[in-house]
């Protein structure tokens, strides 16, 4: 199982207690209670405007919540208030995040995509005189190997396909030695066959990384799925495992109902 | 990997081949030979190619920021401008006691009263306080601005506005005699007219063909330092997190950067660059005055650039050539049509040369392969007994 640090008081690593957000009078976030174990794979799901966007959004600071804690449990057992931290910073703590859409830099090599990403100073004057060590070069070549995209790390990453530049950009997420990986709708727009290889990289992540996945596609959270959390109107709906969240009458109302209706 | 900061050995050569030419050729040229030889380089020719000189380096300093960082901004001018303004006073501080007036004092304050210089003009007497502030000032407008701009995250389209905006703003106060502020009245530098007539520069005779060789050799190697300087930058990570805020900016910033920083340094560095270039212009020209801050001034710049090949090493120094070169023809061939043909020529640029005039072999390539398989392929239906 995963090994919590000795110093840490909790086997935690994000706690979102009481978390509100509204827009222009709309609550987009509403009493959000939401725990993540260090090392774990979490799957959230919901319908359009249930808030995903935004709880990513509060994670990494970009918005800052309207009342409500978002604590960050740092392996030496200290707590980081992740409402007090700009923008920029919220990466050195070892938050990633993963857009929906990828983005990479395109006019740069894939290898140039994770030389810029790896952990280590982001100073102006660092990045003047940055000479690249053996370690960065074998540490670039492990996450090439992980998104298993070696034999194109000469290639400009603009020239990628759709699913191969989403697994760069899970890449460069892993480059910076991330705690917590935030991964924003990864399957969108990509084949089954890729589908299913993301879902292995993101499951061949679990217990290295703490990962929150915010997913559409049912098959693909079936295959990723350990503990699901279902957010509905800004709120956490229902908690559990796949079979237990799926087959739960009020999911199926606001959710999967709606999903299979569609169809 | 053997780092060097030349993509390939034509490029380093070309360098040093351009290296030579500029500072010793053509000065040489200029120096010996008379009038009317074919290998003299008469003052008139130098004066305007050491103005060119400063115009490819305004382009440079433009495309730092928009070729590579992807910043379009729209006062470049400004900056060159305030660095042309900041060594003007300095000149127009040495242009001897004036036989009307028996001052010492510039014209237009003469004209006005003043008896002794007011206290913000005083230090510029000194030739290394105006070398200073040759960078300073423009790098000072530039960190104030940056600083308000890309801290509340204005980008893209608005951007430029807010810095045509600028360029705009301080053209009127330049273009203005006084300044009234808090019921007093200031000179400001010369209103219309602006600095011109100046004599001396560190002593010397500022129209002598010698003074005017000395600075198309300072012109040429700010030029060659500057292309040295970016040549560097890009190379390096610094350089790739600049391509990388073009890219894809949101990403820069979740991967730990503070971009603000980055683009901060970048526009501050790029201001003085075109400073500096302005400084040299001035005693070049023999004078600045506000029109240089209009904002169509400015778009010229980014003319230059578009033309040239926006985010390539050596575009920025072609473009401004090349379209200087046609103005000058233009403007005494058709004087009236100038600006209809630069609007054509960006147009023409934006629609069918995304790499300008240096990405246009790569371009046409493809083009000229295909010309050259149909016409082997004509000679071949045409004769098939041949084959």
């Amino acid at each position: 199982m995963i090994r919590v640090p000795e110093k840490k008081h909790t086997p935690l690593i994000l706690s979102v207690d009481g978390v509100t957000k509204s827009f222009d009078g709309f609550r987009a976030i509403n009493d959000l209670n939401f725990y993540l174990e260090e090392g774990e794979l979490r799957t959230v799901i919901g319908p359009n405007g249930a808030g995903k966007s935004t709880f990513m959004d509060l994670i990494t600071a970009r918005t800052k919540p309207d009342a409500g804690r978002i604590v960050f449990h740092k392996d030496n057992g200290e707590d980081v208030d992740l409402t007090r931290v700009r923008e920029h910073d919220v990466s050195q703590l070892g938050i990633g995040r993963k857009f929906q859409n990828p983005t990479v830099y395109r006019s740069h090599t894939v290898y140039d995509n994770l030389k810029l990403s790896l952990s280590g100073q982001r100073t102006l004057l660092s990045s003047l005189f940055y000479r690249e060590s053996s370690e960065d070069r074998e540490k670039i070549h492990d996450v090439l190997k992980t998104v298993r995209l070696s034999e194109f790390e000469a290639c400009l990453a603009g020239s990628l396909s759709h699913g191969q530049k989403q697994w760069l950009e899970i890449g460069m997420l892993l480059a910076q030695d991330p705690k917590i990986m935030l991964v924003d709708e990864p399957a969108a727009g990509m084949s089954d066959e890729e589908t299913e290889r993301t879902g292995e990289l993101l499951l061949s992540l679990e217990g290295k990384h703490s990962l929150i996945v915010i997913e559409h596609d049912m098959e693909f959270v079936r295959q990723i799925a350990r503990r699901v959390t279902v957010l509905h109107q800004g709120h956490v709906l229902k908690e559990g495992g796949f079979s237990f969240v799926k087959n739960d009458p009020k999911v199926i109302e606001v959710y999967l109902g709606r999903q299979t209706r569609t169809h | 990997m053997g780092m060097s900061i030349f993509d390939s050995k034509r490029e380093k050569a070309g360098f040093f081949i351009a290296l030579v030419i500029l500072v010793f050729f053509i000065p040489l040229l200029n120096a010996v030979g008379s009038e009317g030889s074919v290998f003299h380089v008469s003052a008139f020719q130098l004066s305007l190619w050491g103005k060119y000189i400063t115009y490819a380096v305004l382009a440079m300093s433009l495309n730092l920021l928009w070729g590579y960082t992807g910043l379009l901004c729209l006062c470049q001018s400004l900056f060159f401008a305030l660095g042309a303004y900041a060594f003007g006073m300095y000149l127009m501080l040495h242009v001897g006691v004036d036989s009307v007036y028996n001052t010492a004092l510039p014209d237009f304050m003469d004209f006005q009263g003043y008896t002794e210089l007011p206290f913000y003009w005083a230090p510029f007497e000194s030739a290394s306080f105006a070398a200073l502030a040759v960078f300073l000032v423009p790098g000072f407008v530039a960190f104030v601005f940056g600083y308000l701009a890309f801290s509340s995250r204005i980008k893209g389209v608005y951007f430029s506005i807010l810095t045509q905006a600028l360029t705009y703003a301080l053209m009127l106060l330049f273009f203005k005699n006084n300044l009234e502020l808090f019921g007093r009245s200031f000179i400001l530098f010369g209103g219309n007219n602006g600095l011109t007539d100046f004599k001396q520069i560190m002593g010397a005779d500022v129209n002598a063909e010698a003074t005017q060789r000395w600075l198309f050799i300072a012109s040429s190697l700010l030029m060659l330092g500057v292309y040295l300087l970016i040549a560097w930058v890009i190379t390096t990570k610094f350089g790739k997190v600049q391509q990388a805020i073009r890219d894809s900016e949101n990403r820069v910033r979740f991967s730990g950067y503070s971009t603000t920083s980055y683009k901060m340094l970048i526009f501050v560095a790029s201001a003085m660059i075109a400073g500096v270039a302005g400084a040299l212009y001035v005693p070049q020209v023999g004078g600045i005055n506000a029109n240089e801050m209009t904002p169509a001034k400015s778009l010229d710049v980014v003319v230059w650039v578009a033309l040239g090949g926006r985010g390539t090493k050596f575009g920025p120094i072609l473009g401004a050539i090349v379209v200087s070169l046609i103005k000058s023809y233009t403007t005494r061939a058709y004087p009236d049509s100038w600006l209809i043909i630069l609007g054509m020529i960006f147009i023409f640029v934006v629609l069918f040369m995304p790499n300008g005039l240096v990405g246009l072999p790569r371009q046409l390539k493809p083009w000229l392969n295909r010309l050259k398989s149909r016409r082997s392929k004509v000679v071949e239906a045409s004769n098939p007994s041949v084959s």
